[in-house]
């Protein structure tokens, strides 16, 4: 089990300083194993600031952080076994490629755990199977691969660790759209097959509203909404407030909702839309 | 963390020293290393530890900062110091000892000539952001251009690495996170241990580096940059009444050094 | 009146086996704001990198205006007409100050130092960087950092502004100031403007989209229409504004809707008008 426990986090930077400014205050929230969480917040919101904390890439100014019941700033071998239980990758993870061959650099966590050969083989394989990166591709030279297979890489590089949490900063930024399709893909697979608990920052709200059960919303610092898709996208206009986008069907059906059709509360994507539109159709046709 | 370390340190501000063209202090700083150099005896030295003082005080750098500046620098000036006091003969200051009174006097001033060798240096670059370092460096060194000495180049490119100074120790610390992220360890180890675990973060960072200058280079092309034939520049350096007396300041203060060596003072 | 035209242009990177543009012919119009829109390797950059001479065609030729991207001898002129933006903010930003690196180009160019200052002024009040002319670059947003590279090239006074994935690396924020500028460059101050993106939505507002795929154009039209041809999109791994998306499904199901109102709020009063019948 590694439900997440945050209480009361507060990250200050340049504490002490004349340019002190608090990242994130007053985070109180608990990830239960399993779940799909999506992380979204405009630029400079702390939304980047809390993922590091979950691994212990930060420690809190105050407050705490606990994963399986555990507090993860406890000592220094917690900081670092909470590394392998919470896979973190980093917005365009692909410019930390850094071995002569893919296969050596997905190897790079599961060594770094102090596994056995046969154990890293099998991680490796394992998680170059979740990602889509093929058996051929694995002697090659990492700087030979396209963008988005350089991409799929690193996140291998990630789940080779086997973390019960995979945090993913905007797994997608960059890619052309079938490129984004085929992450989201693999993402969602290794969370089915694995049971594994996925929190995904993204900025793309057709993808949150389409994958993700919980939404937390970053304003400032501050948790400003948490909930289903349907509680958060049915405040679209205070998302668009705070800077937000909202995903095409809200948006649309705002739209149509102005113009006085009796849609439903809680559109986010293409096929409610579509459903409502044909069930009002029906009506008006009766 | 990395970003705290504050590279050009240049303090922004609006004294007379700042206003100076750029060139104006260059030769300024010039003439008074060679004036420091001439420097033989006790007058001398208390002349340029007061003009360095006023300076100081004209451009707003405090003590503080000079010491800050000066930090990495004591093992040197403290090894400097105990080499003169050592070695120097002369009387001892008490008899059989090996500390000669000729040796403290000498230790003394070359401490002096350090510390005041490095604060006239640090005035410089305090007054002077680096922009205008450079480009005042440029046309000092304009005529060694027709000895085809590729100064333009020189000069483009130190500016062109303090553009990127910022932007790759920002990239460094975001190679590190995440390589920590995947267990990669930078603290603890041997000496050799810890050199091998930098490997995954150099070799991104040249990956990158080399990405960035192929990418800077066509940009740079896209936007007609043909080397420094034909270039004008937007802010022309204009010397000013003020520059002129400075530097007559500082041709006096040579000139003063090398009558008080003939004197010997 | 045309002023980049692509004469069956053959490109082939040096070492590959596939040819990256596979004849290419293409008009531009001046004044146009021409989005091109492509998966990975569709060719898009490359056709991008021949209008300003980066990369010259391995056959059939690339005209700006009356200037073979070819002749080496008016490359300075060719670039001082078209001006690039690249995708990296941070690796076409050359100085440590907003006004010096807009100044950079018509420095370059051996402009009077008081033309010089006048240009960069003009240049950062139009998009909006003005106020913020003395700050470092990195300092900066992604979004301002690319609207500091838009002016560096507008100071050369260019006709043309290329831009090759502008917003690939930026936060919505920043791809809107991105757009919202380049769509005033065009609207205001009648400058050509090609966009290469694969963001459906920032095509929206362009006056026309060319789709490319393997090295040709498979498409080529005003957006609204460009988009309506569903299957060609999907075969071509794109994704398609929930508009054009929503109007298809709904005419699949017996809907008499136009798939060509693109925008939202048109999009929304056809469907209602349908509906009240």
């Amino acid at each position: 089990m590694a439900e997440i426990i945050v209480q009361k986090l507060r990250h200050i930077y340049s504490a002490g300083t004349p340019f002190e400014v608090a990242a994130i205050e007053d985070i109180d929230l608990v990830i239960p194993q399993g779940q799909l969480v999506a992380v979204i917040g405009h630029t400079g919101s702390g939304k980047s600031t809390f993922i590091q904390h979950l691994n212990a890439l930060l420690s809190p100014s105050s407050g705490k952080v606990s994963c399986g019941g555990k507090d993860i700033n406890e000592s220094k071998i917690s900081r670092r076994d909470v590394k392998s239980q919470v896979g973190l990758v980093f917005q365009y993870p692909e410019y930390q490629l850094f071995e002569e061959t893919v296969y050596k650099d997905i190897a790079f966590g599961p060594k770094n755990m102090k596994l056995s050969e046969e154990e890293i083989d099998q991680r490796v394989r394992e998680a170059a199977g979740f990602t889509g990166v093929d058996e051929e591709l694995l002697d090659k030279s990492p700087l030979e691969l396209s963008g988005g297979q350089k991409r799929r890489v690193a996140i291998a590089g990630v789940i080779a660790m086997r973390p019960g949490v995979l945090i993913l900063d905007e797994p997608t930024a960059g890619l052309d759209p079938a490129g984004c399709r085929q992450i989201m893909e693999n993402i969602c697979t290794y969370r089915e097959k694995t049971g594994a608990t996925v929190i995904i920052v993204s900025h793309n709200m057709d993808d949150v509203a389409r994958i993700a059960e919980r939404i937390i919303v970053f304003s400032h610092g501050r948790i400003v909404m948490d909930g289903t898709a349907r509680e958060v996208f049915s405040r679209a206009e205070e998302l668009v407030e705070i800077g937000l986008d909202v995903p095409h069907a809200t948006e649309l059906a705002l739209a149509l909702k102005k113009q006085g059709l009796p849609l439903p509360e809680g559109i986010y994507t293409h096929e409610q839309l579509l459903s409502s539109l044909l069930e009002l159709k029906g009506v008006a046709s009766c | 963390m990395l970003k705290d370390i504050t590279l050009g340190q240049f303090f922004p501000g609006d004294t007379i020293a700042h206003r100076l063209d750029p060139r104006t202090k260059l030769l300024m700083v010039t003439l008074y290393i060679v004036a420091l150099f001439q420097a033989k005896g006790w007058v001398s030295y208390g002349i340029l530890t007061v003009v360095t003082l006023s300076c100081m005080r004209v451009s707003h750098i405090s003590l503080k900062n000079i010491f800050k500046g000066l930090k990495p620098m004591i093992f040197i000036i403290s090894l400097t110091a105990l080499l003169n006091i050592f070695y120097t003969d002369g009387t001892p200051i008490v008899p059989g000892w090996i500390i000669t009174w000729e040796g403290i006097a000498r230790a003394i001033q070359m401490v002096l000539r350090i510390v005041l060798l490095i604060t006239g240096t640090f005035l410089l670059t305090y007054t002077t952001s680096p922009i205008a370092l450079t480009d005042g460096l440029e046309i000092l060194l304009g005529p060694l251009k027709k000895l085809k000495l590729p100064i333009h180049e020189m000069t483009i490119m130190m500016s062109m690495a303090l553009r990127f100074i910022p932007t790759l120790i920002e990239e460094t610390d975001k190679i590190m996170s995440a390589q920590k992220a995947r267990g990669a360890d930078f603290e603890t180890g041997s000496l050799m241990d810890r050199a091998r675990a930098l490997l995954p973060v150099l070799v991104p960072l040249f990956v990158s580096a080399f990405r960035r200058a192929d990418e800077l280079a066509i940009a740079m092309e896209s936007r007609c940059y043909h080397g420094g034939e034909g270039r004008t520049r937007m802010k022309q350096l204009t010397m000013a009444g003020r520059d002129y007396i400075a530097l007559l300041f500082g041709m006096l203060l040579l000139a003063g050094m090398i009558y008080l060596k003939r004197l010997g003072i | 009146m045309s002023i980049i035209k692509f004469e069956n242009v053959h490109f082939t990177y040096p070492g590959d086996q596939m040819e990256s543009l596979c004849g290419v012919d293409l008009e531009i119009q001046a004044g146009s704001f021409v989005a091109v829109l492509g998966h990975n390797g569709s060719g898009k950059s490359t056709l991008a990198k021949h209008m300003n001479g980066i990369l010259v065609p391995n056959e059939g030729r690339v005209l700006v205006k009356d200037i073979d991207s070819a002749d080496e001898s008016r490359l300075i002129e060719l670039r001082r007409k078209v001006g690039m933006v690249f995708q990296n903010p941070d690796n076409q930003i050359v100085a440590n100050v907003v006004e010096d690196d807009v100044a950079f180009a018509p420095e370059n160019l051996g402009i009077e130092p008081k033309e010089i200052r006048r240009r960069v002024d003009e240049a950062l009040k139009l998009v909006g960087m003005y106020e913020l002319r003395r700050h470092a670059p990195h300092l900066l947003s992604g979004g301002q950092k690319q609207r500091v590279a838009i002016a560096g090239v507008i100071a050369m006074e260019p006709e043309i502004i290329v831009l090759d994935e502008p917003t690939a690396m930026l936060d919505p924020l920043g791809r809107e100031e991105v757009i919202s500028t380049v769509t005033r460059l065009c609207r205001d101050k009648g400058m050509t403007v090609v966009l290469i993106t694969h963001h459906m939505d920032e095509c929206v507002g362009a006056d026309r989209l060319i789709v490319m795929s393997n090295g040709n154009i498979a498409a080529d039209g005003k957006p609204a229409e460009v988009f309506a041809d569903m299957e060609l999109m999907e075969r071509e791994g794109l994704t398609v504004p929930e508009t054009t998306r929503l109007l298809y499904d709904l005419k699949q199901r017996g809907m008499d809707v136009p798939l060509t109102a693109l925008d939202v709020d048109s999009c929304a009063r056809e469907i209602v008008r349908q509906l009240r019948g």
